[in-house]
């Protein structure tokens, strides 16, 4: 038995396959969605946990990848450390996807996780290191 | 001029809780709606705030002796080095100092994870700091290697001594090169595909006393979350430089030297910072109380964004090699828009300094006063002003084998 939590991203072409139906169908896995963001024509994000015997998930991950979609582990995923963030802005000039974001007339910084591409620029532009992966955040404890 | 309040007159209404206090933003609205003479007449004091990378930071420690006595020599705390060329044990750890085993720009971009200004932060944060120091002994003295840990709390002194912060302006950055380049204003993408500006503009202390009338020797400030105060002016301090109509400079200009006890500091407004490819420093919050002595003074605090304007300055040649100079004015208005247009370009904007924080800080300040945790304090002497006729120098580069003849 495995049990693993990863995020799929979907072109906006797969949105609207039926990508789920087959992960159990087929594949006989359980699939816990954890959060989604599918809409028409655009970039899906789904964020799940997927489990069954091993064999089966090795596939299912195999059909996944041939069907153009990226997987990625959990770990990948950019956090946003509100208690280190100073809100001074330094990186919403170098997020190519307005994930990171300047509010006005709050003069705040926000961090919208569905439109990151986890490009990872904003982990070093940012002064105050409030930018981190999962992986980098368990190095450090 | 109708108004003319002294600081006594103003303390005597904080002791009773009645002085009326506005932050350098809201006192806009106040004045546009009053006009100056009557804004000058009810209000006393406006609050000032900024919360920005400040490189010239750092503070004075005395770690106490151990036993043997020591006179410490080459000194890591958290291997960071120390400066130890003064008494003993007495030490001064700056913002931007590094481990010797940092790569540095070695391996460039670097990444200079962690500096002065992060040992700074743990420091006021409680943390347990450690220090390895070596010393060549003497008959007093006679210890030579020690390797401990202290706290903040634990040690005699910590005294935040800043050579030069809260510059009044400061440069908007742009990289006119062909490539990414890495600055203590952060990441300028190549062909200006940003411009990086860090002032907290209308709220920030020096542009609401442009020609320092009120800030002096002596003045009393919000410093690291803490109480502070103006010692001198900062280095680099350039009273002189060129100014709009309201007195306020277009270019970088004056600078102060600020003072405090870092035991009464709090990690928030004092945050180690790690610039990519130039090195390590310190976020500082500082916030400056103004005195409404008059009208001039009030129609000084009123100045807004849009009356504020920046030098923009290539980082690429421009700055590094003193070639050329501003390649145009912008207002702080417009930068806080998001972008600037220069040369038809439109080019996004992002600030390094936190105007979240410089409003926070200037709301603290405010609070204080409104509450009589926060007296104001007369200058003991005023800071050199435009009639020092100050110029800035150059350093001289010499040849050194060349010897002058007498």
């Amino acid at each position: 038995m495995v049990k693993q939590k990863i995020v799929l991203r979907f072109p906006p072409h797969l949105v609207e396959q039926p990508t789920i139906y087959h992960l159990i169908k087929d594949f006989d896995l359980m699939v816990n969605i954890l959060r989604a963001d599918i809409n028409p024509k655009k970039e899906g994000r789904l964020m799940m946990e997927l489990s069954g015997e091993e064999l089966n998930y090795q596939r299912a991950v195999e059909w996944l990848k041939e069907q153009g979609l990226r997987i990625m582990g959990l770990e990948q995923q950019i956090i946003w450390r509100s208690d280190r963030c100073t809100h001074c802005g330094a990186c919403t000039v170098i997020c190519p996807t307005e994930a990171l974001a300047f509010n006005r007339p709050e003069m705040t910084v926000s961090f919208d996780e569905y439109k990151c591409v986890v490009c990872e620029l904003c982990l070093k532009a940012c002064p105050a290191r409030a930018m981190e992966t999962l992986v980098e955040n368990a190095n450090s404890r | 001029m109708k108004v003319n309040r002294s600081i006594e007159e103003i303390n005597e209404k904080i002791k009773t809780g009645k002085a009326v206090v506005f932050t350098a933003e809201e006192i806009i609205e106040v004045v546009k709606e009053k006009g100056t003479e009557e804004a000058a007449a009810t209000v006393d004091v406006v609050t000032t705030g900024t919360f920005g990378p400040m490189c010239s930071s750092g503070v004075f420690l005395n770690v106490g002796h151990p036993s043997p006595r020591i006179k410490l020599e080459e000194v890591y705390l958290n291997g960071v080095p120390a400066y130890s060329g003064i008494a003993a044990v007495d030490l001064y750890l700056g913002a931007t100092a590094l481990p010797p085993e940092d790569p540095a720009n070695r391996n460039y971009p670097g990444d200079f994870i962690y500096g002065g200004g992060h040992v700074i932060e743990d420091l006021v944060s409680g943390k347990e700091i450690r220090m390895e120091a070596s010393a060549y002994g003497t008959d007093c003295y006679p210890l030579k290697k020690i390797d401990t840990s202290f706290r903040l709390s634990e040690i005699n002194e910590a005294t935040l001594f800043n050579p030069r912060n809260a510059y009044q302006n400061y440069n908007v950055a742009v990289n006119l090169g062909p490539k990414t380049i890495y600055t203590y204003m952060g990441v300028l993408k190549l062909n200006m595909g940003n411009a990086n500006y860090s002032s907290a503009g209308q709220l920030s202390p020096l542009f609401n006393d442009p020609l320092l009338k009120t800030i002096g020797i002596g003045t009393r400030i919000f410093l690291g979350g803490g109480i502070g105060y103006v010692t001198w002016h900062g280095t680099q301090h350039n009273p002189s430089a060129k100014r709009a109509d309201n007195d306020t400079p277009v270019s970088p200009a004056a600078t102060l030297a600020l003072i405090g006890d870092l035991k009464q500091m709090e990690p928030r407004w004092l945050r180690g910072l790690s610039f990519l490819g130039y090195g390590a420093t310190m976020q500082v919050g500082m916030g400056v109380p103004i005195p409404i002595l008059n009208e001039e003074i009030m129609r000084y605090c009123s100045v807004s964004d849009e009356d504020l304007k920046a030098p923009v300055v290539d980082y690429h040649r421009g700055y590094p090699y003193k070639e050329g100079g501003e390649l145009a004015l912008v207002s702080y208005a417009d930068l806080k828009s998001g972008s600037i247009n220069i040369k038809g370009q439109k080019i996004p904007t992002a600030s390094l300094s936190s105007y979240a924080g410089a409003r926070e800080i200037a709301a603290t300040l405010k609070e204080w006063i409104e509450t009589g945790h926060f007296s104001l304090t007369a200058p003991s002497a005023p800071l050199p002003s435009l009639e020092a006729g100050i110029k800035l120098n150059a350093l001289p580069q010499r040849d050194p084998e060349q010897k002058e003849v007498k």
